[in-house]
């Protein structure tokens, strides 16, 4: 088993790595702003999002930031908008109002493969895995601009040494990232072959392999089993304490509460509160929406 | 397991795969030639047609496995690119004196230009209908195709495109330019590479068979097609185990997925779709075109073709490359030309003569215990009832074998052995 995820720490934007290092090429305002505000950077923030589907409106205006290298919570009832949010942040839906803000970029409205070439991937509630390609396959797909994309490149045969060492060089990353997340002795086969925690584990080793600054996690421990979840929440403190960002959504409350440090509670479309566990637990309309749910 | 022998191993079996399906249609073919009574340059003459179709219809199958097999694209408009190459070449080669006119220029500006058109109109079909669902993109290539064949058919533009009846006589292949002084006449005065060719194949050639000028030509010119073909297959077998086939494969599987992982899946679809479509024009112009002094009209570009290769493919087995050439062997030779080579053969035998016109004076001796104007009926139209053991057959690989000959086998699109660990890795002893 490996104890230092080698590809997570050759993979850190440097710009998160410390706070004294703060994205230093990025001369935005908002983001200079918060710099100044918090220790850490803002990558993230959502400003009034609103999305409506025909006369539904299912995001109603709803605020918040992440911060960087942080493990944020979000959570809500059942209908709160938690994916519709994360769907309008990560490019699937165009939001009807509101702004979404990537390391100080406008990012709305932003087509699903923009967003994630800036560094924010996501991973789906129902695990997308590409069942008949093998887990290496699926893996070796994530890495972004690679140059045996190109037909051209690919075929001709002078340029094709390129790939072939640019592929080499990813595959020992790929096989250091599953050695990671202990999915290498299924490296070799269909990936819809495997088990619904080894999906959920397979998403995520994939979007680590985009090289992101930050991962959107759309409740990665659904359907896991509680050894696997360990073993997922384990691997997500490992690759927080090395400069991943996190926003995870999660259906459990004692999971967020236990792991989370910044904890959002939507409610109907909207923010309903925001803050640490105690502030959570204490808040009153948080208790009101969860109706009566054991949240202490 | 390195790549090396692994990759070698696969050229090895797949090389003996089409081998043997040659094989098999080259013992099938000479067999069905001697029962005949043809004569050697006969049967050698059908061997060269069966192999031309087997060339052909593996290009054209090809270039659908890209679309359909690797990224998922559901092209049923196959026979409308491959009607853009052949007449966009034919108009670029043709003598501006001919009738319809052409521009006169050189083979190879029509080869290419013909490739470069077809991926024109995938690029003007593809524009609007990759951004919709895959059943869109269906309706529209079969529309593309039918809109294109009736342009070429119709009067308002048959000045240049000869209208129904189209090319009559298309330039003459490289073959014939490369072996006779005036290509366009077959007993013209030979260059000396053709007279010494010719001579050959005629007199001292291969043992005793004498061959002539025609028979010679037509041979020299489906090899050249095999050429093309190999290099087709070696220039797809290269595109698509890389990156690049990953992400096509990764669009086929889900593309909200490939999207959400930073790839730009529009993109690569209306470039695969291009690319398709310029393979499927080349298809085409080598189909038409390679031989020469045949003709070329609208009505040879019926939907029926697309769908033709279509069954080819899931013979072979979508999403294998050799799959594709091995399916379009086996429709072509085995589905397509033999059925009424062997219908032939049997009513010659069986002695059926007068066999009735109609499926009624068909039926009606049955109930008199006569069941041979029956079986004149079917034989008589053989050529049609093909199709019927073809959808048999389809249905019968879509309900046992949907993958195909060929399509079950994991063919990882990687330009390197992934299975190889990196050395410093620990080890894979996961207990857990």
């Amino acid at each position: 088993m490996s104890d230092e995820p080698g590809p997570a720490t050759t993979n850190i934007p440097d710009d998160v790595e410390t706070p004294d290092e703060l994205d230093p090429e990025s001369h935005d305002s908002a983001v200079e702003e918060a710099a100044k505000r918090t220790p850490r950077g803002i990558p993230l923030r959502v400003d009034g999002l609103r999305k409506e589907f025909g006369g539904i409106t299912a995001v109603d205006g709803a605020s918040f930031q992440v911060e960087a290298g942080s493990l944020t919570g979000l959570i809500g009832p059942n209908g709160a908008g938690k994916s519709t949010t994360f769907n309008c942040i990560t490019g699937v839906h165009t939001p009807t109002a509101g702004q979404v803000q990537f390391n100080g970029e406008n990012i709305t409205g932003l087509e699903p493969h923009e967003v994630a070439n800036r560094g924010l991937v996501r991973t789906f509630q129902i695990a997308r895995e590409l069942e008949e390609m093998t887990v290496l396959e699926n893996m070796m797909l994530a890495p972004k601009h690679q140059r045996g994309e190109s037909v051209v490149r690919s075929v001709t045969p002078g340029l094709r040494r390129d790939v072939v060492s640019q592929e080499e060089e990813l595959r020992e990353e790929v096989w250091e990232m599953l050695e990671f997340f202990e999915l290498d002795h299924i490296a070799e086969v269909e990936a819809g072959t495997l088990s619904g925690g080894q999906r959920k584990l397979l998403e995520m080793a994939r979007a680590l392999m985009t090289d992101p600054e930050m991962v959107l996690l759309d409740e990665p421990l659904a359907g896991v089993n509680p050894t696997l979840e360990e073993k997922l929440l384990e691997r997500i403190h490992e690759l927080r304490e090395d400069g991943y960002t996190f926003l995870f959504v999660e259906h459990d409350m004692d999971i967020i509460m236990e792991h989370c440090e910044h904890i959002i509670v939507m409610h109907q479309g909207k923010v309903l509160a925001e803050g640490g566990a105690d502030d959570i637990r204490n808040n009153e309309a948080v208790v009101e929406a969860y109706l009566g749910e054991d949240v202490s | 397991m390195s790549t090396d022998t692994e990759g070698r191993s696969r050229l090895v079996t797949d090389a003996g795969y089409i081998a043997g399906a040659m094989l098999l249609l080259y013992v099938v073919f000479l067999i069905l030639g001697t029962l005949q009574g043809y004569p050697v340059a006969g049967i050698i003459s059908s061997l060269q047609r069966v192999t031309f179709l087997v060339a052909v219809y593996g290009l054209a199958v090809l270039a659908l496995n890209l679309h359909w097999g690797y990224a998922g694209l559901f092209n049923i408009g196959v026979a409308g690119f491959m009607a853009v190459g052949v007449y966009t070449s034919v108009m670029l080669t043709a003598p501006v004196g001919a009738s319809p006119p052409g521009l006169g220029l050189p083979l190879p500006v029509g080869i290419l230009g013909g490739m470069l058109a077809a991926a024109l109109v995938g690029l003007i079909a593809g524009l609007p209908a990759l951004r919709l669902r895959s059943d869109y993109l269906a309706i529209m290539t079969v529309a593309v195709s039918e809109i294109i064949r009736f342009t070429y058919n119709s009067n308002t533009f048959s000045q240049f495109t000869g209208g129904a009846s189209g090319f009559d006589s298309i330039p003459p292949g490289p073959i014939r330019q490369l072996l006779l002084q005036d290509a366009s006449s077959i007993i013209s005065e030979p260059t000396p590479l053709g007279a010494a060719i010719f001579q050959f194949m005629e007199f001292s050639g291969i043992g005793w068979i004498s061959l002539g000028r025609p028979d010679t030509i037509n041979i020299l010119s489906t090899l050249l097609i095999v050429v093309v073909l190999v290099l087709v297959y070696a220039f797809l077998v290269r595109a698509v185990n890389s990156p690049y086939g990953r992400v096509l494969k990764s669009i086929r599987e889900d593309e909200v997925a490939a999207q959400s992982l930073g790839k730009n899946t529009s993109r690569f679809k209306l470039k695969t779709f291009m690319l398709g479509c310029a393979l499927m024009g080349l298809a085409g112009i080598m189909w038409f075109g390679a031989i020469g002094q045949s003709s070329v009209y609208p009505n040879a570009f019926r939907p029926e073709i697309t769908f033709y290769i279509f069954i080819a493919l899931i013979i072979g087995g979508a999403g294998s490359n050799t799959g594709s050439v091995l399916g379009g062997a086996l429709f072509a030779g085995l589905l397509f030309e033999a059925p009424p080579r062997v219908a032939t053969i049997l009513t010659d035998a069986l002695g059926v003569t007068n066999a009735p016109d109609t499926i009624i004076g068909a039926l009606g001796p049955i109930a008199s215990g006569q069941l041979t104007p029956m079986l004149g009926f079917l034989l008589d139209n053989m050529s049609q009832l093909r199709f019927i053991f073809v959808g048999v057959l389809l249905i019968y690989l879509i309900q046992r074998r949907p993958e195909g000959l060929l399509g079950h086998r994991s063919e990882i699109a990687a330009a390197t052995d992934l299975s190889v660990r990196p050395s410093q890795s620990k080890g894979g002893e996961t207990d857990e």
